[in-house]
C-alpha cells in the first residue's frame, strides 16, 4: 500500500507539473493581455508595465519565475483587481462552496433515495418516469436553464430574486442577512441539483439493480427481513460502497465554483471571478485558478482511490 | 447469480430455433421493441428532417433584413416571431440547427475516430506506446474542459478567424477535449480483450499485428464504439451551445443555437422577448434528451453489461 | 399432525416475453415430520422454483404462483400477508443455497449476518444474539467463533461461509429446512462433512428437511423419500431404498444409470439422450417422450398421470398405466 502510494504521490506531481505547463503556454500563448487591452494607456506607459511586471521577459523565464513562485504558495498578483490571487480566492471561494456544498448534498439525497425505489420498482410507471426525468436532467443546457428559470420565477412571478447573493445596497445582519443569501442561493442551488442529480440518481438505480439481483438479497430476504430493511442495509450497503469513489470527484466542483451557474446567476464566486477576468485578461488569475482545478482534480482522483480501499473490506486488506 | 427460467429458456433456444437471424437483424428487433428509444429516435430523425430540410419550405431563408418586421412577437406569419433585423425566428432556428447538428455529429465522429484508435493503440501495443498516449490522456483530463475551451475559443477570435471557419474549428477543438475520456475506455476494453482465448489463437496462427488490430479486436468493441458515439452527439451539442452561447464558440451570422441564445444577455430581449432565446434553448433540449434516450436504448441492446 | 410441510397442486410460471413457462406444474408432495424428503432432477426441472415458491420468493416480475396450497403448520402460506410470511420465513421454514460465497452480505461481518434473524424472530437483544451467534458458529464446527464473528464473508473458504448458512439457518430452531443444491459448490471431502452436519441436526433437533439436488449421491445418503422431477411435473416418487432398487420411470433409470458406480468400470458412462424440452413448446404429450427408449404412441399425445405402483411408489408413465388397468 506504500509503494502504491508513493508511486501514486510521485506521478500526481508528474501531471501537476505538465500540466502547469501545459496551462502556461496556452495563456501566453493567447494574444493580448491586461495591458494591450487598456487603451487608455500610452505606448510608454504600457512597456513600462509590462517591464514591471515581468511581461516582456523570454517565455522560460516567465514560467520559471511563475513556477517558483507557485511553490512557494504565491501564485501571483492579479493586475485587475490589484491584489494577490490567493487572496482573491480565498474571498471568493466561500461563496463558491456554499452553492456547490448544498446543491450537492442535496443531489446526493434525492439520488439515493430516487434511485433505490427506482430500481427495487423496476420497469413500473415509477421507474418509467424516473427514466425520463433522468434523461431530461442530463440533456438540459446548464445556461438555458438557468436564464429559463430566471425569466419564469424571477422576471415574471418575481418569487425569487434573479442574481447576486445579496439585495444591491442591502447591509443585513445576522438571521436577515441569513435569509437574504439563502433567497438568493435557491435558484442557484435549485439549478445545479438539476443539472447533477440526473447522471446521479442513474448510477444508483443501476447499481442498485445489479445488487438486488445478488444472491445474498435473496439470503436476506429469506432470513425474513423486512423489504425496507433488505433494501436499505443489506443491498444500499453494497450500492454505496462504489459511490464513495464519487466523493472524490466531486472535489473539484466542490471547490472550483462553476463557470457557468455563477456567471448566469450572477453569484460572487470563484467561477464568475474568472468568467470576469478572462475578459479582461488578467493571467496570473486565470492561470491559478486553471492550475487550481487542476491540483484540485488530481487530489480527488486520489481521494476517491484512497477512500475505495479504506471502504471496501474485499479490497482492504489485499 | 440466479438461474431463472428465463436464461434457462434462451441456452435452450439454441438448439430449436432453426433461423438465427444475424446479430444486427437481432438488435434491431429488441430495439424496436423498446418504445422510448423508438419514440427517441423519431424525434431526432423529425429534428434532422426539420432543419435540413424544413428551410426550404420557409419564406424567409434569404435571410434579408426587413426594418417593417423589427421584434415582432409569434403570430401567423412568423410563427415563432421576428427578430431585431426583421429575420423569421423559426427559420433561423432550423438553420442554426443544422450548424449545430453538424457541429455535434461531426465532432463526435472526429473524438471517436481519434479516441478509439489512440485508445486501442494503447491497449494492443501496451508498453511505451500506452505511456505515452495514457500519460497525454491523464494531462488533458486533469485540465478542466470548459477553461481550456474558453482559451481556445479566446484564440480564434484573437487571431481573426473567418467566421465560416469558425464552425470547423469548434469541431476540432470540442473532439480535443473529447477524445482522452474515450481512449481510456477503448484501452481498457481492449486490454480485457488481449487476453481473451480468440485472441490467443490469432497469435497461434501468427497473424500480423494490423489484422489482428483491426479484423480481431476492434470489431469487438464496435458495439461500445456505437453506444457512446450516440451518447456523445449530446455532449457535443451541449458544449457547443455553451462555447456560442459565451461568444466563443460559432459566431454571428452563422446561426447556432447556442449563440442565438445570446440574445438573452440583452437585458431586453431577455426580459420582453422570450420568442427569440426560447425556442433554440427547447431545440436543444428536445435534440438532446432525444439522443440519450435513443442512445441509452441502444445500449440495453449493444452492450447490456456496460450498464452505468 | 405428521407433517411438516404439505404442497398441494402447486402451479409457479415465468412469464416472459416468448411465451408463458410453467416452472412447476401441479406439483403436490409433503415432508413428513422427522424426515428427509429429496428432491432431484436436471437442471431447470423446476426444484429450485419449488423451494422458491414455499419461502414465497419467487422471483418478480415474471414470475407467479398460479395456484395450489402450501399447508404449513395448518396455515396456508400462499394465503399469509406479507407480514406473517415473513415471520415464519428464516423462523420456522430457513433456507441454505447453492452458493455460499455468494450468498452471504460481502460487506457485512459474518457475526453481524447471523445475529439479525435471531434479533428480529426471538427479539434478542444485540448482546444475546451475539453471544447465541458466537455459540451457532462453534456448534457448526468452527474453531474461533469469535474472531470469525468480526471477519467478513471473503476472508472465509466455501466450506465455511456453507457452515455460517447452517448456522444462521438453524438459528431460529425451524421446523423445516430446505436445502437448494447444498454442497454443488463445495470439493467432494467438504461436501460429505456439510451432509453429515445437516444429518446430525436433523436428528438432534427433530427437523424436518427438503433437500435440493441433482446429485444421486447425495439423495442415497440423505433422503428418506425422493421425488424425481421432470420439465415441472413429478414423474415418479417414494421411498429411497425401493426407488434406488426399482425405479419405474424410464427417466429415473437413466438417471441412475448415468451415475458411476465405484469399481465398476464400464467403457463408456451411460447418459440420456437427447436434451430436456424447451420449456416453452411442451405439448399434450409425455415430457420425455423424445428421450424414452420405451417411448409408445400414446406417449406423444397425452401426458400420464402419477398413479401409485407398489407400497409407498408412485410413478407418471403409461408404462405403468397399462400394466395397472391389466392388474
Amino acid at each position: 500500500m506504500s509503494t502504491y502510494l508513493s508511486k501514486r504521490l510521485i506521478y500526481m506531481f508528474l501531471i501537476l507539473f505538465a500540466a502547469s505547463l501545459l496551462i502556461f503556454c496556452l495563456y501566453a500563448l493567447t494574444p493580448g493581455d491586461f495591458i494591450s487591452g487598456n487603451i487608455k494607456l500610452t505606448p510608454e506607459r504600457k512597456a513600462e508595465l509590462r517591464d514591471i511586471y515581468g511581461l516582456n521577459k523570454p517565455l522560460l523565464e516567465r514560467y520559471g519565475i511563475w513556477m517558483s513562485n507557485a511553490f512557494r504558495g504565491d501564485f501571483g498578483f492579479s493586475l485587475a483587481q490589484q491584489k494577490p490571487v490567493l487572496q482573491l480566492f480565498n474571498e471568493y471561494i466561500w461563496n463558491s462552496f456554499l452553492l456547490a456544498v448544498v446543491s450537492t448534498f442535496l443531489t446526493w439525497v434525492i439520488a439515493v433515495i430516487v434511485g433505490v425505489i427506482s430500481a427495487y420498482k423496476q420497469y413500473s410507471w415509477f421507474d418509467t418516469l424516473v427514466m425520463v426525468a433522468i434523461f431530461a436532467a442530463m440533456s438540459i443546457p446548464s445556461f438555458f436553464i438557468g436564464l429559463f428559470l430566471i425569466k419564469i420565477l424571477a422576471v415574471d412571478l418575481k418569487w425569487l430574486p434573479p442574481g447576486g447573493m445579496l439585495t444591491t445596497g442591502s447591509n443585513a445582519t445576522g438571521i436577515a442577512y441569513l435569509k437574504e443569501v439563502i433567497h438568493h442561493m435557491t435558484l442557484p442551488v435549485v439549478v445545479m441539483t438539476l443539472l447533477g442529480v440526473g447522471s446521479l440518481t442513474r448510477y444508483f438505480r443501476s447499481n442498485m439493480i445489479d445488487v438486488i439481483k445478488q444472491d445474498y438479497i435473496r439470503t436476506a430476504r429469506a432470513k425474513g427481513l423486512t423489504e425496507r430493511k433488505v433494501l436499505f442495509t443489506h443491498a444500499l450497503r453494497n450500492a454505496l460502497l462504489p459511490a464513495i469513489t464519487l466523493v472524490g470527484f466531486e472535489l473539484p466542483a466542490l471547490f472550483g465554483g462553476s463557470l457557468i451557474i455563477e456567471k448566469i446567476f450572477n453569484w460572487p464566486g470563484i467561477g464568475q471571478l474568472y468568467m470576469q477576468s478572462f475578459g479582461l485578461r488578467d493571467y496570473p488569475l486565470l492561470m491559478g485558478f486553471t492550475m487550481f482545478i487542476a491540483i484540485l482534480t488530481v487530489l480527488g482522483t486520489l481521494i476517491s482511490d484512497i477512500l475505495y480501499h479504506v471502504a471496501d473490506p474485499r479490497v482492504r486488506l489485499q | 447469480m440466479i438461474t431463472t427460467p428465463t436464461k434457462l429458456v434462451n441456452a435452450k433456444r439454441t438448439k430449436d430455433s432453426p433461423v438465427k437471424s444475424s446479430l444486427f437483424r437481432q438488435s434491431i428487433r429488441k430495439l424496436s421493441k423498446n418504445k422510448l428509444a423508438v419514440s427517441g429516435f423519431v424525434v431526432v430523425i423529425l429534428m434532422f428532417v426539420a432543419c435540413f430540410i424544413g428551410p426550404l419550405f420557409s419564406p424567409y431563408t434569404d435571410n434579408k433584413i426587413n426594418m417593417a418586421m423589427m421584434n415582432k412577437a409569434p403570430h401567423l406569419k412568423h410563427w415563432l416571431g421576428t427578430d431585431a433585423l426583421g429575420r423569421d425566428v423559426l427559420t433561423r432556428v432550423l438553420l442554426a440547427g443544422r450548424i449545430s447538428l453538424t457541429v455535434g455529429l461531426a465532432s463526435m465522429m472526429l473524438s471517436v475516430f481519434i479516441g478509439s484508435l489512440l485508445g486501442a493503440l494503447a491497449g494492443y501495443y501496451r508498453g511505451i506506446v500506452d505511456q505515452i498516449i495514457m500519460r497525454i490522456a491523464d494531462l488533458l483530463l486533469t485540465i478542466p474542459s470548459l477553461p481550456l475551451l474558453f482559451i481556445f475559443g479566446a484564440l480564434l477570435s484573437e487571431w481573426k478567424i473567418p467566421t465560416d471557419y469558425r464552425m470547423y474549428i469548434v469541431m476540432l477543438m470540442l473532439s480535443f477535449v473529447g477524445w482522452p475520456g474515450l481512449a481510456r475506455m477503448v484501452r481498457g476494453q481492449m486490454l480485457s480483450l488481449r487476453e481473451r482465448e480468440f485472441m490467443q489463437a490469432a497469435v497461434v496462427l501468427g497473424l500480423r499485428d494490423r489484422r489482428k488490430l483491426f479484423n480481431h479486436l476492434l470489431p469487438n468493441i464496435v458495439p461500445l464504439l456505437i453506444v457512446i458515439a450516440t451518447l456523445n452527439i449530446g455532449g457535443a451539442i451541449l458544449s457547443e451551445s455553451v462555447l456560442s452561447f459565451f461568444g466563443l464558440g460559432v459566431m454571428p451570422p452563422t446561426p447556432t443555437w447556442g449563440n442565438m441564445i445570446d440574445a438573452a444577455n440583452n437585458m431586453i430581449d431577455f426580459q420582453e422577448r422570450p420568442w427569440l432565446w426560447i425556442p433554440p434553448g427547447f431545440s436543444i433540449f428536445a435534440t438532446v434528451i432525444a439522443i440519450n434516450i435513443f442512445g441509452d436504448g441502444l445500449r440495453d441492446v449493444l452492450d447490456p453489461k456496460q450498464k452505468r | 399432525m405428521d407433517n411438516s410441510i404439505e404442497i398441494d397442486h402447486l402451479s409457479t410460471y415465468f412469464y416472459t416475453e416468448e411465451g408463458a413457462v410453467k416452472a412447476v406444474d401441479d406439483v403436490s408432495f409433503r415432508v413428513p415430520l422427522g424426515q428427509t424428503v429429496c428432491i432431484v432432477g436436471e437442471s431447470g426441472c423446476g426444484k429450485s422454483v419449488t423451494a422458491m415458491s414455499i419461502m414465497g420468493l419467487v422471483e418478480e416480475p415474471g414470475g407467479k404462483v398460479i395456484s395450489g396450497k402450501i399447508d404449513f403448520s395448518g396455515e396456508d402460506l400462499l394465503k399469509l400477508d406479507k407480514h406473517s410470511l415473513r415471520s415464519i420465513r428464516g423462523n420456522e421454514i430457513a433456507m441454505i443455497f447453492q452458493e455460499p460465497m455468494s450468498s452471504l452480505n460481502p460487506v457485512m461481518k459474518i457475526g453481524e449476518q447471523i445475529m439479525e434473524p435471531l434479533i428480529i424472530h426471538l427479539k434478542m437483544s444485540k448482546k444475546q444474539a451475539r453471544t447465541r451467534a458466537i455459540e451457532l458458529i462453534e456448534q457448526v464446527g468452527i474453531s474461533r467463533p469469535e474472531q470469525i464473528a468480526d471477519s467478513y464473508p471473503h476472508e472465509l473458504s466455501g466450506g465455511m461461509l456453507q457452515r455460517i448458512m447452517i448456522a444462521i439457518a438453524i438459528s431460529c430452531n425451524p421446523k423445516l429446512l430446505i436445502a437448494d443444491e447444498p454442497t454443488t459448490a463445495l470439493d467432494v471431502t467438504i461436501q460429505a462433512q456439510i451432509l453429515d452436519m445437516l444429518r446430525d441436526i436433523k436428528t438432534n433437533s427433530n427437523m424436518s428437511i427438503l433437500l435440493i439436488t441433482h446429485d444421486l449421491g447425495v439423495v442415497a445418503e440423505m433422503a428418506d423419500y425422493v421425488i424425481v422431477m421432470y420439465s415441472g411435473k413429478i414423474v415418479e416418487e417414494g421411498e429411497v431404498v425401493e426407488l434406488f432398487e426399482r425405479p419405474k420411470h424410464p427417466y429415473t433409470k437413466g438417471l441412475l444409470k448415468s451415475k458411476p458406480i465405484i469399481n465398476q468400470r464400464l467403457e463408456e458412462l451411460y447418459s440420456i439422450p437427447g436434451q430436456v424440452p424447451n420449456p416453452l413448446d411442451l405439448q399434450e404429450s409425455c415430457y420425455f417422450h423424445d428421450r424414452c427408449e420405451q417411448c409408445m404412441s400414446i406417449c406423444q399425445t397425452k401426458q400420464p398421470q402419477l398413479q401409485e405402483v407398489g407400497t409407498q411408489q408412485k410413478v407418471a408413465c403409461w408404462l405403468y398405466e397399462e400394466a395397472v388397468a391389466h392388474v
